[in-house]
């Protein structure tokens, strides 16, 4: 048996593929999702854990990455660079699970590391390059 | 009862001014009224920190021996300008560094350029210069390679042809396929999300609209050191709609600004990567407004849901001058964190910093209580909106082919 830990990113028109279902069913996987964050306007993040045999896994993940997802193991953190961050605000709408938000009264920009999947998507974005992914 | 910079500059040397930032003064005259304000308050700061394009830096870097006259240069593997005399040069904020990929691989990822050339410098970095020449009887030398620090350099200064933008579009993107990577941030496709780009009720110019106090040889914040306005800025456009209260609905005046890079710190004028565009500088103004009378105190006491900015399409409505504005949205709804478009919420995002304009605004106070920073009062006043300069765009004509 092996397991890993990947991030499913689905463009819009397929958040209503039973993607998850699909690999339990065809695929002989035990799942349990992370973190998911789908919404009917955008596109769609999920952090899944997966177990089954290497073959089904590979399998599996191969069929999904057919489907259109972008399969990408979680493996490494993203972290902010304090004296980087100018709180300028570039990062908040690409962040998809609003891990990057802004507090209302101040306007400043933090970041909760906790609801971070590692998407990477603020790295190239954040224009000081504050946001770095760490190994 | 008016008041004169000179009265204002008495009371700074004597420890008595009054002064409120941006913020404060919308209390103060909601409390106290135009006129009671007007007596009340003698300076209102005001501050803005967002990528400003049109930046760059002039250096001298002194003599070698044997001399040399610049052909070409690089600072840092960024080529810069040297098509100035023999030792100087000027690095722009724009210039992507040698031999990078840019758009190659679209979007690119502009790691380096001449902003970040300008802040190391600032931060006091060593910085490698390379020259070529072609060699002359007087300046003989034709290779240099060396390492230069702006502790060495002559002159290293700030010279900014266009910053301060007063008002700016908000952008967003219509297409139904492809984002898009543009100067104002990564823009969704279908209305994903919308970048604007102000410090609203805290920018120097939205607090004064027609120019009244901010002109020529206005001394002002400029990276965290003491620059000045030296002319109005490029594609300075007065004549723009404006709204009753005298502010832009959209982007108007500009500043060109002066100052010396061996006084600023590297926290307030920082190289900047923009997805799939390029390089830019964040640079951090703030002006220091003069309450000459009870219009004043109204001009400093504008808030951001009076003020409003044009939502512009980036996929097609900017790049190819395209249609108007698809709307307008107003900054308290911009910080809000949404605006309504086309019955859908979209979410906004910002490429100006409000935090550390409002910590500019912070800093000028304190410098002006403190007796360090006096008012000045313009040389000459910028174009406004009575000015009839008009914004022109390109009008190209054919070349024809030479006949031989």
């Amino acid at each position: 048996m092996a397991s890993r830990r990947v991030v499913f990113r689905y463009p819009r028109h397929l958040i209503d593929v039973p993607v998850v279902s699909h690999l339990a069913r065809n695929y002989d996987l035990e799942f349990n999702i992370l973190r998911a964050n789908i919404t009917p306007q955008s596109e769609g993040v999920m952090v899944v854990g997966l177990e089954g045999s290497e073959e089904n896994l590979r399998q599996g993940l191969a069929w999904a990455r057919d489907q259109g997802v972008a399969v990408q193991p979680l493996e490494r953190d993203v972290v902010r660079d304090e004296d980087k961050c100018t709180h300028c605000g570039a990062c908040i709408t690409i962040c998809p699970t609003q891990a990057l938000y802004r507090i209302a009264e101040t306007q400043e920009v933090l970041f909760d590391s906790d609801r971070c999947i590692a998407c990477e998507l603020c790295v190239p974005a954040c224009p000081p390059r504050a946001m770095q992914v760490k190994f | 009862m008016a008041k004169t910079y000179q009265e204002i500059n008495e009371k700074i040397r004597r420890g008595e001014v009054v002064v409120v930032t941006a913020e404060e003064m919308i209390d103060v005259v909601e409390e106290d009224g135009p006129a009671g304000a007007a007596e009340k308050v003698d300076v209102v700061t005001t501050g803005t920190f967002g990528p400003m394009c049109s930046s760059g830096a002039v250096l001298n870097f002194g003599h070698s021996t044997p001399r040399i006259k610049v052909t070409q240069a690089w600072l840092n593997d960024v080529p810069a300008y040297g098509g100035l005399a023999a030792v100087d040069l000027y690095v722009g904020a724009t210039e992507v560094v040698e031999g990078d990929p840019l758009n190659a691989q679209h979007p690119g990822e502009f790691h380096y350029g001449g902003g970040h050339v300008i802040q190391e410098l600032i931060a006091g970095k060593d910085v490698r210069l390379r020259v070529v020449a072609y060699g002359t009887d007087c300046y003989p030398r034709k290779e240099l390679d060396t390492w230069i620090n702006i502790a060495d350099l002559n002159e290293c200064t700030l010279l900014n042809p266009r910053n301060c933008y007063q008002n700016y579009n908000v952008a967003v993107n219509v297409s139904r396929d492809r984002d898009i990577y543009t100067y104002m941030g990564v823009l969704k496709q279908e209305l994903g999300n919308a970048n604007y780009c102000s410090a609203g009720q805290l920018s120097p110019l939205m607090n004064d609209p027609y120019y009244r106090t901010i002109g020529i040889g206005t001394r002002i914040f400029l990276g965290g050191a003491q620059g000045y306005v030296f002319w109005p800025g490029t594609q300075h456009d007065p004549t723009v709609a404006r709204a009753e209260n005298g502010v832009p609905k959209g982007g108007a005046g500009t500043l060109s600004v002066v100052g010396d890079m061996k006084q600023m710190d590297a926290k307030w004028v920082v190289g900047v990567s923009m997805y799939g565009y390029g390089v830019s500088l964040t640079v951090g103004v703030g002006a220091a407004i003069p309450i000459l009378d009870e219009e004043m105190a109204l001009y400093t006491a504008v808030k951001d849901e009076d003020i409003v900015a044009p939502i512009v399409d980036y996929s097609r409505g900017y790049p190819y001058n395209e249609g108007g504005p698809l709307g307008y949205a107003n900054y308290k709804q911009l910080r809000s964190g949404s605006i309504e478009l086309d019955g859908k919420q979209v979410p906004t995002g910002s490429l100006s910093s409000y935090p550390r304009a409002r910590e500019i605004a912070a800093i000028l106070k304190d410098w002006i209580q403190r007796g360090e920073f006096y008012l000045t009062e313009p040389v000459q006043l910028l174009p406004s909106a009575d000015s009839g300069r008009a914004f022109k765009a390109l009008r190209e004509r054919p070349v024809q082919p030479e006949v031989v």
